[in-house]
């Protein structure tokens, strides 16, 4: 494989080959080409960002949002300091795929954020990583100083006037940070709470300067995209929702991993990859795009294909493609409390209704779980939930009503029955 | 990096200073406060935690108020502002994980070492503390040692090995 021909394989063809992650594999098979020819070339960023907005690459961090808009949004024309920031802060329950362009394809994602420098007008990157993968962070920064020796960063690249210089910044332990602008203030040396937008990093980002920021996926997928053009990119998925796309699943299958596949494809393939249920068991539920996204049952999962807007259609989200699988042995109240207790632990205790309200749910399915609920509190449950989700700064106020309100919506029996009996239902053990 | 402020007798050594130099470089002169995270890191590293005096030497060095870098290091939580063991293990106790064992992993540690998590075993060798998702689920149950290294696909008998290997 290589990013010479245009395989589905978009990130991950580096895997099927020796040295996956090195210079020599990279650059034997295509790499740095589609960076070399748009600034020797001098092709016009108006022209790069009607390829993306061609290919219906979206961003791949979770929101979906289209690539190409985004890259419209920077004031390119504008003097001063601008920056692009990749944010590698990958700490979404479930998620594990940027880890594995970091560790196998690192220079695809430093071609990608060389591409967007050069179109955004930006002359310095970060890539933000998340603290717990700090292998990760040393791959990366040896994959820079490759890259850097190389001559595919730094000062007058191909010859030309086109300067970009890129740097890791590690993260050390806040999920919060994965959030934008949250990201940005801990790259300034803070603590990581979301500010209020608008202004929107486009405008007022790193240090108050014009700042784009993409996901780790999204930004290795550009290469690709220079190199094949937009329509062949959106080919590999389907309309309005192009490309591959690298999904983690995780939970009771066989063969946990990623799997990059075209956007669209069924479901019920997907687990078949990931070498189905584990065995000897039944499929219960599925969150499909993270733990923030809202559980489906079985049912409405088989029926469906894993792209942004067949999942949004089933009631859920694509998320960033973290697939927590789970099978009939699972008490839906336990899993439900794990999650809640996880949203109350990294509230970032800016906004009220997020550092109460995710404590107050928390507390709630603690009681339900050990047999100590009442029949008032699931009520209870579903009008915090309410109260919390659009009332924040930032997301993660909706991502931890999210799971609650799924949750009660899809299996308030297994609720009720933990209210009334004081114990889990039968069969249901983890 | 000569500051006048700094009192003769470093609390970090040369080489702790270099590397933070290194990442103080990655930033715009005027921003150096950007490299209070990976700072606080490195003084970690060396010193197993952050006592008061690491964090406001840090902050001096760095040119930025010392409530400015306790922020940092009470905001994140691979910060250790109390102190630790000489190993810490975290383990990550999310719900992937969960589904793929790790609640068994968390009661074999808890048994052989007879420590809960946040607990340090007495002889200092060991803590145990409960981790939040480390974005390397599908290779669960996993841990981290000190921050930095993880060990994947756990079981009993690889805490076993690991437990024996840290000294």
């Amino acid at each position: 494989m290589s990013l010479l021909a245009p395989t589905p394989q978009v990130c991950s063809w580096t895997q099927a080959l020796d040295n996956p992650g090195s210079l020599a594999t990279y650059v034997a098979n295509g790499g740095y080409q589609a960076l070399r020819r748009v600034i020797t070339e001098q092709v016009s960023g108006d022209d790069i960002i009607a390829e993306l907005k061609t290919s219906a690459l979206r961003g791949r961090g979770g929101a979906g949002f289209p690539t190409g808009l985004k890259w419209s949004f920077m004031p390119r024309a504008f003097a001063g300091d601008k920056y692009i920031v990749c944010n590698s802060d990958e700490g979404e329950p479930g998620t594990f795929k940027d880890r594995d362009i970091l560790r196998y394809n690192p220079h695809q994602l430093i071609e990608g954020m060389a591409i967007a420098g050069y179109v955004l007008g930006a002359r310095v990157g970060y890539n933000y990583i998340h603290g717990e993968i700090f292998d990760c962070y040393q791959i990366f920064e040896a994959a820079l100083k490759e890259a850097r020796d190389a001559g595919y960063l730094g000062d007058k690249l191909f010859g030309t006037d086109f300067c970009f210089q890129l740097h890791a910044h590690a993260g050390y332990g806040a999920y919060i940070c994965g959030e934008e602008t949250a990201l940005l203030e801990s790259l300034e040396g803070k603590k990581g709470q979301p500010r209020f937008k608008p202004p929107f990093p486009a405008s007022f980002g790193l240090y108050g300067k014009p700042t784009t920021i993409n996901n780790t996926e999204t930004l290795a997928s550009v290469p690709w995209i220079m190199q094949h053009g937009g329509q062949a990119f959106l080919e590999l998925g389907k309309p309005n929702n192009g490309g591959s796309k690298l999904f983690s699943v995780s939970g009771h299958v066989n063969k946990p991993g990623n799997f990059e596949v075209p956007l669209g494809t069924p479901f019920a393939k997907l687990l078949e990859m990931a070498g189905g249920v584990r065995s000897g068991h039944k499929l219960k539920a599925v969150i499909p795009g993270g733990s923030s996204a809202p559980v489906l049952p079985a049912d409405i999962m088989m029926d469906c294909t894993m792209d942004f807007d067949s999942v949004a259609k089933a009631g859920s989200m694509l998320g960033s493609g973290a697939v927590i699988v789970m099978d009939e042995t699972v008490c839906m109240v336990r899993a439900l409390e794990r999650l809640s207790y996880f949203y109350f632990e990294e509230s970032c205790g800016q906004c009220t209704p997020c550092r109460e309200g995710t404590g107050w749910m928390y507390r709630i399915i603690h009681r339900i779980e050990h047999g100590q609920g009442k029949p008032e509190d699931i009520e209870l449950l579903n009008s915090v939930a309410g109260r919390i989700g659009g009332h924040t700064i930032c997301a993660l106020g909706d991502a931890a009503a999210m799971p609650v309100q799924s949750f009660l919506k899809h299996f308030g029996h297994e609720f009720e029955h933990h209210v009334e009996h004081k114990r889990c239902m039968d069969g249901t053990e983890q | 990096m000569a500051n006048p402020n700094l009192n003769d007798s470093l609390p970090l050594s040369a080489e702790s200073l270099a590397l933070i130099d290194v990442e103080v470089a990655k930033y715009p002169a005027d921003q150096k406060q950007s490299a209070v995270m990976s700072a606080l890191r490195i003084a970690q590293s060396e010193k197993d935690w952050l006592k008061p005096e690491t964090i406001e030497y840090v902050a001096a060095y760095l040119d930025m108020p010392a409530i400015a870098a306790y922020e940092v290091a009470t905001f994140y939580n691979m910060y250790d502002t109390q102190p630790v063991g000489r190993h810490k293990i975290t383990l990550c106790t999310n719900l992937p994980c969960v589904l793929m064992g790790a609640n068994k992993i968390a009661a074999h540690l808890k048994d052989k070492l007879g420590i809960d998590f946040g607990e340090t075993t007495e002889d200092g060798r060991y803590t145990l503390k409960e981790g939040e998702c480390m974005g390397a689920c599908g290779d669960a149950p996993m841990c981290l040692h000190n921050n930095h290294a993880m060990h994947t696909h756990l079981t009993p008998d690889k805490v076993d090995e690991l437990l024996d290997e840290l000294k």
